[in-house]
């Protein structure tokens, strides 16, 4: 039998989160503290981190993996499985284009093409002004009405060329607080 | 004299195409020329083309407007709309009596009974709707016989599956363990599905009501509904109901003084169409990657954190009520076949009435599309029609008289899956539909089985060949055996299905995939 006390206790190194601000640390803590003790709550966590701050920063990761008592890979496994979690700073507005066949069935494919041009970038990436980020979504259950997009949490339905111009000239002037 | 009735959907649908905007100027005009109104915001009706419906209610009677845009309204009231006496039935935008409308006269509503008639954000509505009379029902039963009775109505998952809730229910009612969990998948992905997020904004205690009933049937304490991000406006509808659900007892330790308790939540997804397949739902509950698990053991034995549970779709539950109380026969003499009650269907995609039309099992597929949906919104001749979301197979004008029951497109190697349906016209080039098929595959693959998470990429690669007309036959060859690989060297519905669109769009559009693309006509 060993002695329990002879056993050596070598203490986890959890990687500092240095690169993250007050604020950005202040709301990773907040999320971990209010809600690590539900069942699986490591998606309600990222989800609270990512209403906070509109994205997940890297350095995060380390203070919820300790919150949660989970590896480094766990989380950034999780993290990074999910869709709509944003792994980098995105722009003020997120649009999430519908890709998905009801839509296409009502021209997506060109107001795929139009957004892409008209906002000068691609899919995950953010206009030179930091106004719009373009993401990529498959069904925004709005498929009687379609071509539909969603602004931030505003679902948009009809949306041809014109109105989807309209809509991301509306977004612009609107500054979030 | 209380104020003029005024309903307008608050549902997601109707948002999106400016319901907002048209409340607020109701509310101005009716300011402005001083007549006394009240706006209620109900979920939508489900007739989406009219959108935004507007309904004024003279006489208990509510008269439907739309589709109604904010700079409308102003005509509208000088029409006499907001009037008492003579609603404005000679306007172009008035169509009579709600209620007469043949979409929706025709229409069986059993689920959707109250959606666009009650305020979502009343308990007291619901109640005086005929709500939580199912619940009253099961309370006086015993569990097994809850069982038998949902058992005996003929109710089959309604998410896609098809699978028997009646079984489901016994094996966990059965099985030991505590707690036990009811969990409801709220992960409507499938494209050209929309009737569970108009379900959970329209009437969300009906769903709350059947989860309720499958707690008290199996023993179960706790229940998740697991939700798609893409659904805030239902995720607020949902968390308003649940709170007053609480309030009045209806959820808690005590539901309606049983002695029995039923706590629930609401948990987002984060974008993984894979998470509705109830193992990488399960999986994802429990804040882990949505992979796949192997079955068995089956959820119902071990389910969510190893618990025996419960894992049904919005529309499953929220037959329950119903079932419970007018009875299983009343809910079985629907449909025909195996197929027995309603189902939701949903008319999507280049369609002139899109929208929601529930009916019983039995109608043909051509009369859903031409009666109700009446064609194309393009005005085109339709080409091709997907039914049961982006796994389900494209079917030809030639096959538009299957009858809408899960066996009956079974045969025709197709499935009902959730009631979506998407239609196309004739400038639709099947090949680029196969291959999306494919690209959606590799996207939204969890990565547990070779063929899905590889195979679906390298189908990519091999459409874009066959249709570059480089070696075709032996292309053809290639993407044929690779759907067969998909089809048997997956483990769930997604590597295993995806064969359905890419095949039925090769089989029946062939000259799609022919290196000189047919003269497609200009949209």
């Amino acid at each position: 039998m060993t002695n329990s006390s002879l056993r050596r206790v070598i203490p986890i190194k959890v990687e500092p989160a240095s690169l993250l601000n007050a604020e950005q640390r202040a709301a990773v803590e907040n999320a971990c503290q209010r809600l690590k003790e539900l069942p699986g709550a490591l998606l309600p966590i990222l989800h609270a981190v990512q209403q906070a701050l509109g994205f997940v920063p890297h350095d995060a990761v380390p203070l919820i993996a300790r919150a949660l008592n989970l590896s480094l890979a766990e989380v950034h496994g999780v993290l990074s499985f999910y869709h709509y979690f944003r792994e980098h700073r995105g722009g003020r507005h997120v649009v999430h284009l519908c890709r998905a066949e009801a839509c296409q069935a009502l021209g997506a494919v060109g107001l795929e093409a139009h957004a892409k041009r008209s906002l000068g970038i691609d899919f995950h990436g953010t206009t030179a002004d930091g106004a719009i980020s373009l993401e990529p979504v498959y069904c925004l259950g709005n498929c009687a009405l379609g071509p539909s997009m969603m602004i931030d949490e505003q679902l948009q339905g009809r949306v041809s060329t014109a109105r989807f111009d309209a809509l991301i000239a509306q977004a612009r002037a609107v500054v979030k607080p | 004299m209380s104020a003029l009735k005024i309903f307008v959907p608050g549902d997601a649908a109707a948002r999106a195409v400016g319901a907002d905007e048209t409340v607020q100027t109701i509310a101005a005009e009716a300011l402005r020329r001083k007549i006394d109104i009240e706006i209620i915001r109900i979920g939508s009706r489900g007739l989406l083309w009219l959108e935004p419906l507007v309904e004024v209610e003279v006489a208990g009677q509510r008269h439907a407007y739309g589709p109604v845009a904010a700079d409308q309204v102003a005509g509208l009231f000088a029409a006499g709309f907001a009037s008492r006496a003579l609603p404005a039935c000679s306007h172009p935008l008035a169509h009579g009596l709600t209620e007469e409308i043949p979409y929706l006269k025709k229409q069986q509503r059993l689920s959707f009974a109250r959606v666009g008639i009650i305020d979502p954000r009343s308990l007291s509505d619901y109640l005086s709707h005929g709500g939580y009379r199912g619940l009253a029902a099961a309370l006086a039963m015993q569990p097994a016989d809850i069982v038998a009775s949902v058992s005996a109505s003929g109710l089959r998952g309604r998410g896609g599956a098809a699978f028997p809730a009646g079984i489901k229910w016994k094996t966990v009612l059965g099985a030991a363990g505590s707690p036990k969990y009811v969990v409801c998948n709220a992960d409507e992905g499938d494209s050209g599905t929309f009737s569970d997020r108009m379900l959970m904004e329209g009437d969300p205690f009906v769903l709350i009501e059947g989860m309720t009933i499958a707690a008290l049937a199996t023993g179960a304490t706790r229940g998740y509904i697991y939700l798609r991000w893409e659904y805030p406006d239902a995720k607020r509808a949902l968390e308003a109901a649940i709170a007053a659900a609480y309030a009045e007892h209806y959820l808690g330790d005590d539901v309606q003084g049983s002695g029995k308790g039923f706590d629930l939540e609401v948990r987002m997804g984060a974008g993984a169409y894979i998470c509705g397949e109830e193992t990488s739902l399960l999986e994802s509950l429990e804040g882990k990657r949505g992979q796949v698990r192997f079955k068995p053991p089956l959820p119902a034995i071990a389910g969510l954190f190893g618990k025996p549970t419960v894992i049904n779709n919005v529309i499953t539950f929220a037959s329950v009520p119903i079932i419970l109380d007018r009875g299983a026969a009343y809910y079985q003499h629907f449909g025909m076949g195996r197929s027995r009650g309603t189902l939701p269907m949903q008319l999507a995609g280049n369609v002139k009435y899109g929208g929601l039309v529930e009916i019983a099992f039995g109608m043909s597929l051509r009369e859903l599309l031409y009666e109700y949906g009446g064609g194309t919104l393009s005005g085109r001749p339709i080409r091709a029609v997907q039914v049961g979301g982006p796994l389900g197979a494209y079917l030809p004008e030639s096959q538009f008289d299957t009858p809408l029951d899960y066996e009956a497109f079974a045969e025709i190697k197709g499935m009902l899956g959730h009631g979506g349906i998407v239609v196309f016209d004739d400038s639709v080039d099947m090949a680029a539909q196969a291959r999306y098929a494919m690209e959606f595959c590799a996207i939204e693959s969890c990565g547990k089985c070779t063929p899905c998470r590889i195979g679906s990429t390298r189908g990519v690669e091999v459409i874009d060949r066959l249709v570059a007309g480089q070696n075709a036959p032996a292309q053809e060859l290639l993407l044929r055996d690779l759907c067969e690989t998909l089809t048997h060297g997956s483990l769930c519905a997604l590597g295993g299905l995806i064969p359905y669109p890419v095949l039925s769009a090769l089989n029946h559009f062939p000259e799609d995939f022919v290196k000189s693309p047919r003269a497609h006509a200009s949209a």
